[in-house]
């Protein structure tokens, strides 16, 4: 566990909206990607499971994930906005969430006797790590693998959704949108005036 | 939606073109009923078909070209966004199985008018000469069909087109002419690559690349946004959507946006009569003389598969039975470590630096083929995917790591894949949105393929390590670019088409795209489609002359 406060105190992507990093469809796709807020696609129960998820997969330093990865993950199965493959063993790709989901929450329920966001965070984590190393026990899985399911929906959806986030960009010093202005400053140690300064020890 | 949302409905219609270098703009375009005979219907606008229906058109050849993406305007289009441009990519599902299993879409697979060319990453290399005669010259592989010498030719030409940035002299190869634009400004993570190899003694260069050094028309120079496999917004990547379209725009050619052929239909005689389409919302029939498919190596034999009919009941142009066989990608693996330094590999195209060295040098190996390797610059959820796939992180450990992204550097390989008949492309019993049986593709890597990537591995750890790298870690499993699944021969027997592009089995059928590739090289392979398209052309138009088209 890493106690030091952010890298890049100050630093926030958002103040670059109204510069020339950012051009008009930029603005549109990320300022609608802000309002997301709830489920659209999942049912309330599924969403309290996914919330949980995510709070696992991208743990904050405090707080809970930004609701944007799991409204991002819900917009994904709306849309149905599809990577561009699946593997044999995979329903598509909402169809492998709801079961998932289901079949997490069964698997909690016969080992710990709850649904996966009334479990501590000790036994959220130990669940997870069971479906990582495929060893997810209840029939509710059926013929869908967990440990697919857990690296090509679970961890792959919530990652990309969380660091397609200005939050996550902030955390990281990722300069975000740059178009039409990109960047003129590319040797080591150099950085414009429009990127992150980072916070050395 | 608004009534002007290219997904939806087809821009290019009614005499106009959307003019790629201007918002808003339009172009004219020239148009033809689905009843007049073309002298060629082109399945695919990327690097094969777009070039193609450049070159045919401007030969006087009448042209419709087909391709089921959008037409997009990249300066109002394309967001500054990796997320919104997944918009570029193929989406529609495949599955993907086999012990390596490829990961079908974002790094190999385009759904736009101008193809995956729209996201390439612009990594622009000839092939070795020698591998134009893999197996008389190096012993592994099979021959291709053409000399190498022909080929320098068409490079050329194909370099000029793309105003190409590099080198004043290119290390590795026979002599070849300066690239047409001066080369980039290197940055950081391209200086990680050249003081590895410095310190090991080989050679490294500034990589030849399809992004502008300098001005070109309406084009403004590179601005190092390092968006560009998620798309150019400003048109300094020069690729089919910007250079070969507007060209055969120009020249007389149609292109029809949002249109998906589903079936390419044989007459009585076992000749090409046109094909099936879908667009807005109905299926329509374009006749043409000849057509060619060009939808790349896994939409190519999909679509051959699907035209199977009573005269070709295992599929067109598939006496061989090799149509989908073959299939190969290339090794695509990563090194990646932490520097003291900030490097920020998100500025500036993501591959500045290369070496072709284990691909020209042969001793030191043991086995077959070679590999580049090039600087890397991946965006946030690109490199949360490494992260979290081939590194295995989730939760405290992904963030803490994501947090050293500024002080990353890695070098990725482009990797020769050995052409293997069991990685293939057939078609599932599920359907797509247009009804039509989605594609199953199978692969696995060779034994030779393995050492390859152990040895790259080792190597660009390494080297990583002299530039002064720590926390050193290799992905496992990763491939780019798709070839092979319709293979160019001189036999009928091994071979889908004949030197000339093609098909032994139906003479007005022809392909011009990845899937002609008997061997995969080491290098990138839109440079090497693109000058293939280009002999082509200059093949139909020679038959031509003869009457022999």
């Amino acid at each position: 566990m890493n106690n030091r406060g952010p890298r890049y105190p100050g630093y926030n992507v958002l103040d670059k909206r109204d510069t020339p990093s950012w051009n008009e469809i930029t603005r549109k796709v990320i300022d609608h990607r802000l309002t997301l807020d709830g489920p659209k696609f999942f049912t309330l129960e599924e969403w309290l499971t996914l919330r949980a998820l995510c709070d696992c997969i991208v743990p904050q330093r405090s707080g809970r994930a930004p609701v944007q990865c799991a409204a991002l993950v819900d917009h994904k199965m709306e849309l149905d906005q599809r990577d561009g493959f699946r593997p044999p063993s995979l329903p598509s790709q909402r169809e492998a969430w709801r079961r998932g989901i289901a079949a997490i929450n069964e698997e909690c329920r016969e080992r710990y006797g709850g649904a996966f966001h009334e479990l501590t965070g000790g036994q959220q984590d130990r669940l997870l790590r069971l479906l990582e190393e495929g060893e997810a026990s209840s029939p509710a899985w059926g013929d869908m693998p967990a440990k697919v399911f857990f690296k090509r929906r679970l961890v792959h959806d919530i990652a990309a959704a969380y660091y397609a986030l200005p939050h996550a960009w902030n955390e990281m010093g990722f300069g975000g949108p740059a178009s039409p202005r990109g960047y003129v400053r590319l040797d080591f140690n150099k950085r414009d005036r429009w990127e992150a300064i980072e916070q050395h020890d | 939606m608004t009534e002007d949302d290219p997904t939806r409905v087809p821009r290019a219609k009614n005499g106009r073109a959307p003019d790629v270098l201007r918002v808003g703009g339009w172009v004219p375009m020239r148009c033809f009923a689905d009843d007049e005979q073309v002298d060629f219907v082109i399945v695919g606008t990327g690097a094969g078909g777009g070039t193609l229906s450049c070159k045919l058109s401007e030969y006087g050849f009448s042209v419709v070209a087909l391709d089921v993406g959008p037409y997009w305007r990249p300066l109002e289009d394309f967001a500054s966004d990796e997320h919104e441009q997944y918009k570029l990519y193929w989406t529609d599902e495949r599955i993907s199985g086999g012990e390596d299993a490829l990961e079908l879409g974002r790094n190999n697979s385009g759904q736009s008018v101008g193809g995956s060319m729209v996201h390439f990453a612009m990594v622009s290399l000839r092939f070795r000469p020698e591998w134009f005669k893999s197996r008389s010259l190096l012993g592994y592989g099979v021959d291709w069909p053409v000399d190498w010498r022909e080929m320098w030719g068409y490079y050329r030409e194909v370099e000029e087109n793309l105003c190409l940035a590099g080198p004043i002299k290119y290390p590795w190869g026979p002599p070849r002419p300066r690239y047409p634009y001066r080369p980039h400004e290197l940055n950081a993570a391209a200086k990680v690559l050249a003081r590895g190899c410095e310190k090991l003694g080989i050679k490294w260069c500034s990589t030849p690349i399809a992004t502008l050094s300098a001005p070109r028309g309406l084009a403004h120079p590179c601005v190092y946004r390092g968006f560009c496999i998620a798309g150019c917004s400003t048109n300094a990547k020069q690729s089919a959507i910007n250079t070969w379209l507007p060209r055969a725009l120009k020249a007389g050619a149609e292109i029809r946006d949002l249109a998906m052929v589903g079936r390419v239909e044989l007459d009585a005689n076992g000749r090409v009569r046109g094909v099936h389409y879908h667009r807005e919302g109905q299926w329509r029939f374009q006749r043409a003389r000849n057509v060619v498919v060009a939808g790349y190596a896994i939409e190519t034999p999909r679509l051959l598969l699907n035209s199977a009919c009573p005269q070709a009941p295992d599929g067109l142009a598939n006496s061989s039975g090799l149509v989908g066989k073959y299939l190969m990608a290339h090794c695509n693996q990563g090194v990646y470590g932490v520097f003291d330094d900030e490097i920020r590999w998100y500025k500036a195209p993501p591959s500045l630096s290369l070496t072709e060295h284990w691909n020209y040098t042969d001793e030191g190996k043991d086995f077959d083929g070679g590999y580049a390797y090039m600087s890397q610059g991946p965006l946030p959820v690109e490199w949360s995917g490494t992260q979290t796939g081939n590194h295995k992180l989730w939760g405290e450990s992904l963030l803490r790591d994501m947090e050293r992204y500024n002080h990353y550097a890695g070098l990725k390989i482009v990797g020769e894949c050995q052409a293997m008949e069991t990685n293939t492309v057939r078609l599932a019993d599920e359907k797509d949105r247009f009804g039509l049986p989605i594609a199953n593709v199978t692969f696995a890597h060779s034994d030779n393929d393995k050492k390859l990537i152990a040895h790259a591995k080792n190597f660009m750890r390494t080297a990583l390590e002299a530039a002064g790298g720590y926390d050193i870690w290799a992905e496992e499993t990763e491939t780019a670019h798709l070839m092979g699944t319709c293979r160019m021969g001189d036999d009928p027997r091994s071979s889908v088409v004949n030197p000339d592009g093609r098909t032994w089995d139906v003479p007005n059928l022809w392909i011009c795209d990845g899937s002609l590739f008997p061997t995969s090289g080491g290098v990138n392979p839109s440079l090497t489609i693109q000058a293939m398209a280009c002999r082509i052309a200059d093949r139909i138009k020679a038959l031509a002359a003869r009457a022999e088209v």
